[in-house]
């Protein structure tokens, strides 16, 4: 035990001087991502189902003109752990909603208004018209974006990320992309039909047009209506679509941890015990 | 293994199983009565802990098979399903992906623990050359599994490795195409994978016992690198290293549950949450992390038949060790100049980790050739020289004497001199 503990002491101490060193060499790679501040970070982290409405709204007023959201179901709206409607509220706003179901007996396809077990309808029937609407660039689909974006964090945050449970780098990616367009700057050239966006992982032009402008979207509940509100907003939503699972997830893990404190700490003493007349 | 059972069986039923299948003292001979050395650190719980993790991953991966298709166009989105709809589907997908991190992590420990003691000398050299071939198995286990999600890395890491075979002279092509089912990574890839995926676990469970059989033949290595020499040198396996190991799996436990319930996603990459497309290649092609370390010396060479040879040199050269090594003192706690080498060349080969993980340009390039050529000359070079020109420290006359020695009081105890009586 004691060689174990003095060589991990040993080796920690040996990272952190690398850690003091490396920060400047590291910070190069990658667009700066502003970390934001998000309730469901940390061990005990829960979605603010208000933002999530908030967020869901942006989605469903702004962003699905584009973009589809094909992992989720409406019904997925009302499950715990999510944005806290009621099942009647789900039914509703699904009805607002037409999708193709069939073939019918008769062998045709027909539409219908959706159930809540039906998913989100996507924006275009498929791919190519997506591009052709698009200037040739794919509108990706929005249901994993909050865990399929990260920027490199390059060492040693990636290692101190273990520690600190950083995992929001998808919505911290999301909120600085949507804050990221800025005027061209003279030594930069974008094409036609492109935008420059400074946090965009794959270059300078981003397809993209800025999707927000403030008082874009009505508000109920009087929260601020500027871009920065709505993309914070709008990234915790897609995060819950990423990870609807989280607050179950934080919840039993939890508890886990504590049983196996209270588990291994038993041992030891039974350990210590046993081995207590043996020298090793 | 049996033969150091004292069991005697006391009921009608046992004595009548006893003498048809001798398999109740079998299992005490092995993990009861077994005499083990008594100095063993916490380095060697990490075996154990390997096994734990191990029959963890067959059983998440039997559950996930219920839900998951191997269909290129189904996959990925069946994944997605046993995320969001199968009852706590999230718990056994995330259990599973952070568990071949676990693994890993548990069996380099395991390694390295074998280096530095020299648990991989004689009469050791078949339990280590199991052991090889287990972290060979599991290497291809893990790479297998990886692709099954089918996402951007998926295939696009399934695309990388396998092309790698057709830089075999004449038939490097036919084979890529033999081995892909096609002319390209597609669905019957997926489909080999995920059934070489379920088989080989088992494989691995079955070398794992002539692991154990091997080295319960021979008897633990231990710290100090001296055979037990009389009773006062053991103690049954069984309460003592029994409740010490189970001490170091939960605590192990620990560090598991810290990643599959607060950063699940920490040990993947993001890319792999993007369906596989095999028109867009990803930025940077990076495997998982387990694999980094080879995957720059695989890109260190600048021949592609050369960085191939090389990787594979890499497990190759860890087959003939025992007979590399020209030290007839196991353990690096006598030996001073081969203790320095062993931590110069753990900080090689993490620091080989973190090149792979970089784009293959620049100085990374330069580095990882160094790299590259001190993991071989470590083995080559200095673990042969080593043994004519180390003098070793004087070794204890036995492992009671070591343990006496480091405890710092000349009288054993009643129980240390004869631990065996004592329950």
């Amino acid at each position: 035990m004691k060689t174990l503990i003095s060589t991990s002491v040993r080796a920690a101490v040996a990272a952190a001087f690398v850690a003091v060193a490396a920060p400047a060499s590291a910070s190069g790679e990658g667009s700066h991502i502003e970390r934001q501040s998000w309730t469901f970070s940390g061990p005990f982290g829960q979605y603010d189902k208000q933002q999530l409405q908030r967020g869901f709204q942006v989605y469903k007023e702004v962003c699905s003109s584009c973009h589809s959201l094909h992992l989720i179901a409406f019904r997925n709206l009302a499950e715990p752990g999510a944005l806290g409607y009621s099942e009647d509220q789900v039914k509703a706003l699904a009805a607002q909603y037409t999708v193709q179901d069939g073939p019918n007996d008769d062998g045709d396809m027909f539409e219908r208004s959706a159930k809540p077990s039906d998913h989100f309808p996507a924006p275009f029937p498929n791919k190519q018209a997506a591009m052709v609407a698009n200037g040739g660039s794919y509108p990706p689909d929005l249901s994993l974006i909050a865990k399929a974006r990260a920027v490199e964090r390059g060492f040693p945050w990636f290692v101190i990320d273990a520690f600190t449970q950083y995992q929001e780098q998808g919505p911290d990616y999301i909120h600085a992309l949507l804050n990221g367009y800025e005027d061209i700057p003279e030594d930069v050239e974008i094409p036609d039909g492109k935008y420059y966006n400074t946090s965009f992982l794959g270059g300078d032009a981003i397809g993209m047009p800025p999707p927000l402008f403030e008082d874009l979207v009505e508000y109920a509940d009087g929260s601020p209506q500027t871009v920065e509100q709505y993309s914070q907003d709008v990234s915790a939503f897609l995060m819950w679509a990423a990870e609807p699972k989280l607050e179950e997830r934080k919840k039993i893990g939890f508890r886990v941890m504590i049983f196996l404190l209270v588990f291994a700490n038993l041992l030891y003493f039974t350990k210590k015990k046993i081995w207590r007349n043996i020298g090793h | 293994m049996a033969g150091h059972s004292t069991y005697v069986p006391q009921s009608k039923a046992t004595r009548w199983l006893e003498t048809r299948l001798p398999i109740i003292s079998l299992v005490r001979g092995s993990f009861v009565d077994f005499p083990t050395p008594k100095n063993l650190n916490y380095w060697w719980t990490f075996g154990g802990i390997a096994a734990i993790v191990l029959v963890a991953q067959i059983v998440t991966g039997v559950v996930l098979v219920m839900h998951y298709t191997g269909h290129v166009d189904m996959a990925f989105n069946s994944v997605e399903h046993i995320m969001r709809d199968v009852n706590y589907g999230w718990l056994m997908r995330y259990l599973h992906a952070n568990g071949a991190s676990m693994f890993f992590i548990a069996v380099y420990i395991h390694i390295f623990r074998g280096l530095y003691y020299g648990s991989y000398k004689a009469p050791r050299e078949i339990s280590w050359i199991l052991g090889v071939v287990i972290f060979l198995l599991m290497m291809a286990t893990a790479f297998m599994g990886y692709v099954l999600p089918w996402g951007q890395m998926s295939f696009w890491g399934a695309t990388v490795i396998t092309n790698l075979f057709t830089a075999i002279p004449l038939v490097g092509e036919s084979i890529t195409h033999w081995l892909w089912g096609g002319f390209a990574v597609g669905n019957p890839t997926l489909n080999r994978f995920f059934s070489l995926h379920y088989l080989l676990p088992f494989m691995i469970l079955g070398v794992v016992m002539l692991h154990i059989w091997a080295f319960h033949t021979t008897g633990n290595n231990n710290p100090t690198g001296v055979d037990p020499k009389s009773d006062k040198d053991t103690v049954p396996f069984h309460p003592y290293y029994t409740m010490k190991d189970l001490f170091a799996i939960v605590v192990f436990l620990l560090l598991f549950a810290w990643f599959v319930f607060y950063v699940p996603n920490y040990m993947g990459h993001p890319d792999n949450y993007t369906e596989a497309d095999p028109l867009v290649t990803p930025a940077h092609i990076v495997p998982e992390w387990y694999f980094l370390p080879f995957y720059a010396i695989l890109r260190a060479i600048p021949d592609k038949l050369g960085g191939v040879v090389a990787m594979f040199g890499a497990i190759a050269v860890l087959f003939i060790l025992p007979w590399l090594d020209t030290s007839r003192v196991r353990s690096a706690t006598y030996r001073p100049v081969y203790k320095q080498f062993f931590w110069i060349f753990a900080i090689v080969c993490v620091f080989l980790g973190w090149l792979g993980s970089k784009p293959a340009e620049g100085w990374y390039v330069y580095a990882a050739r160094i790299c590259t050529a001190y993991y071989f000359i470590h083995f080559l070079i200095i673990l042969a020289l080593l043994g004519f020109f180390e003098k070793p420290k004087a070794l204890p006359a036995s492992i009671n004497e070591a343990v006496l020695a480091k405890n710092g009081n000349g009288q054993p105890s009643g129980a240390a001199a004869a631990p065996e009586t004592k329950a």
